[in-house]
């Protein structure tokens, strides 16, 4: 499979870092290699937060993206700032509560209800990453569904397991519109 | 060698911290190097060692002097801001010859700067922070599995030579999460401990390998500890014939080892027509940056100094003296460019390549600086 260079990007605590460093970690659960690596304000909460993940059947020599394959974006703010100079055949994952920018239209749009999923379906809006985890995966392909469960496990506090597990079962099963 | 793991650089750190036997960390978080106390307040208490978050960074110093003084292998870790803040003790340590490791992950710019964004604008300071003539050893990594095994080196360079040791990472490499494959079968030194009669033993009397044999705190051996300029038995002295011998020897001491303190890495340098320099995290994008190059037909290699000083510098001047065209890449404004200046072949052409916006520097832009050298 070719390198994988994805971007997630959203609001500091809707857990976009988490979400990438879950990706990262199910690519390794499916014997390749990744890096991650992330950028945020100061702040705690609220600000402007960007995470990276590149997936490659070969050890990685720069670890940073250079041109997105693959962006997710959560808010409007990261929708607008990020859905510009992507890879030409680049797919993007926008939540359904956001208007597309014209940056994207040129590229393969899925709009979707990560975070309706999570606020009303799932009870938590802090789920969203994990339904992003699983729709994104749904996507890709990165790994088995099962790789990927043991690579949310693995990731998540002890105790919200169930919540997250139903999370991810939502993300992976939800209708692309295809 | 264990399973294919994900692993982030401030977190090997403490892996290897740990496998050096370190027992205990003293410090004051700071970005982009909380996680490495974070996972030290974690880990020390599970196998026996201590954790402090002090008041301040001056005083975590002190008290990874102090826990090493106790024979404790010690080590606190920071950022640029907090660097600044260790520097008089760690010019303690240097003149009292006692273990310890400094972690400085470095962040962009001068005073609180831009702290979450990577650089290497600490290069100059990690050799010369403290004032006067002083020994210290650097080590910079460039990958996550790097960290571990540096980590573990600088713990045992500073047991064997008995001096602060700085490991000087960048966010970059600090923040990164990538895949890695450890080995537990490493060499672990431990520092010598005295032998024969308590009573007269001196301890800084001078040693075939110019390195003291201190005596752990409670052993029973006695011996005085000041950062004045002391006799063999610690105690301060304006004897000019002692300073000159003390402050020669703590230079020598270095000087001596050299051989076995330099570590670089040399990357398809064989054939190569031009050499990029690069340490640490700008490493990776030297490496992006030659795989683009040779892709292109042109042959370009990497000299990548591991330890940072003492500078590995007989082998970049024997590379210079048959490659004339070299690159010096560096997150900052140019610091380290000077030192390869100063090493290399005076018919060789040094240019460089910097960046002190927080952001990296991108393969591309290397690519375009070599095409156009």
């Amino acid at each position: 499979m070719e390198k994988l260079e994805l971007r997630l990007a959203g609001s500091g605590g809707q857990g976009v870092i988490l979400a990438s460093i879950i990706l990262a970690e199910a690519a390794i659960n499916a014997d390749r290699y990744a890096c991650q690596s992330q950028s945020y304000g100061p702040e705690a909460r609220g600000g402007a937060c960007k995470a990276e993940t590149i997936i490659s059947d070969q050890q990685i020599s720069y670890p940073k993206i250079i041109v997105p394959g693959f962006l997710m974006a959560l808010t409007q703010k990261a929708a607008d700032k990020y859905a510009i100079n992507l890879r030409d055949d680049a797919i993007v994952v926008l939540d359904s509560r956001i208007e597309v920018p014209e940056s994207a239209r040129r590229y393969r749009i899925y709009q979707l209800p990560i975070l309706d999923t999570a606020e009303y379906e799932i009870g938590k809006s802090l789920t969203a990453n994990i339904v992003a985890v699983g729709v994104i995966n749904r996507i890709l392909h990165i790994c088995s569904e099962e790789q990927l469960r043991e690579a949310v496990i693995k990731r998540i506090p002890r105790g919200s397991e169930e919540l997250n597990l139903k999370a991810l079962a939502a993300g992976l099963n939800m209708d692309l519109g295809e | 060698m264990s399973k294919r793991m994900l692993m982030q650089g401030n977190e090997a750190c403490v892996r290897g911290a740990l496998k050096a036997g370190m027992r205990f960390f003293a410090g004051y978080p700071i970005t982009p190097s909380t996680e490495i106390a974070e996972g030290c307040a974690y880990e020390l208490p599970r196998v026996g060692g201590k954790f402090i978050q002090m008041e301040d960074e001056l005083a975590s110093m002190a008290a990874v002097i102090g826990a090493s003084v106790a024979g404790t292998k010690s080590m606190t870790a920071t950022s640029g801001p907090g660097f600044s803040l260790k520097q008089e003790n760690i010019g303690f340590a240097a003149q009292t010859e006692i273990p310890c490791v400094i972690v400085d992950v470095q962040r962009a710019g001068p005073s609180t700067g831009l702290p979450t964004s990577s650089s290497q604008g600490d290069v100059m300071q990690s050799r010369w922070g403290t004032h006067g003539d002083h020994p210290i050893i650097v080590l910079s990594p460039s990958s996550v599995t790097e960290t571990y095994y540096l980590t573990i080196r600088a713990f045992n360079l500073s047991e064997k030579y008995m001096t602060p040791v700085i490991f000087l990472m960048d966010e970059l490499i600090g923040h990164l999460r990538e895949t890695v494959e450890l080995d537990d079968e490493v060499e672990i030194i431990d520092r010598k401990q005295p032998q024969g009669p308590k009573g007269d033993y001196e301890a800084y009397q001078e040693t075939e390998d110019l390195v003291p044999v201190l005596p752990v705190f409670g052993s029973g051996y006695y011996y005085n500890i000041t950062g004045l300029t002391h006799n063999t038995a610690g105690f301060p002295t304006n004897n000019r014939l002692i300073a000159d011998k003390l402050h020669s020897r703590l230079m020598q001491k270095i000087e001596k080892h050299r051989k076995d303190i330099e570590d670089y890495e040399e990357h398809l340098t064989a054939d190569a027509e031009v050499l990029l320099v690069a340490y640490g995290g700008s490493a990776r994008v030297a490496r992006a940056a030659i795989e683009e190059l040779r892709g292109k037909g042109v042959k370009a290699g990497l000299y990548r100094p591991i330890s940072i000083w003492p500078m590995p510098e007989e082998r970049l001047r024997q590379l210079s003296e048959r490659i004339k065209k070299i690159l010096v890449i560096e997150h900052n404004y140019g610091q380290y460019v000077h030192e390869v200046e100063r090493v290399v072949h005076e018919d060789a052409e040094v240019s460089f390549i910097g960046r002190v916006s927080g952001a990296e520097i991108q393969p591309a832009e290397v690519v375009e600086k070599v095409e156009a050298m």
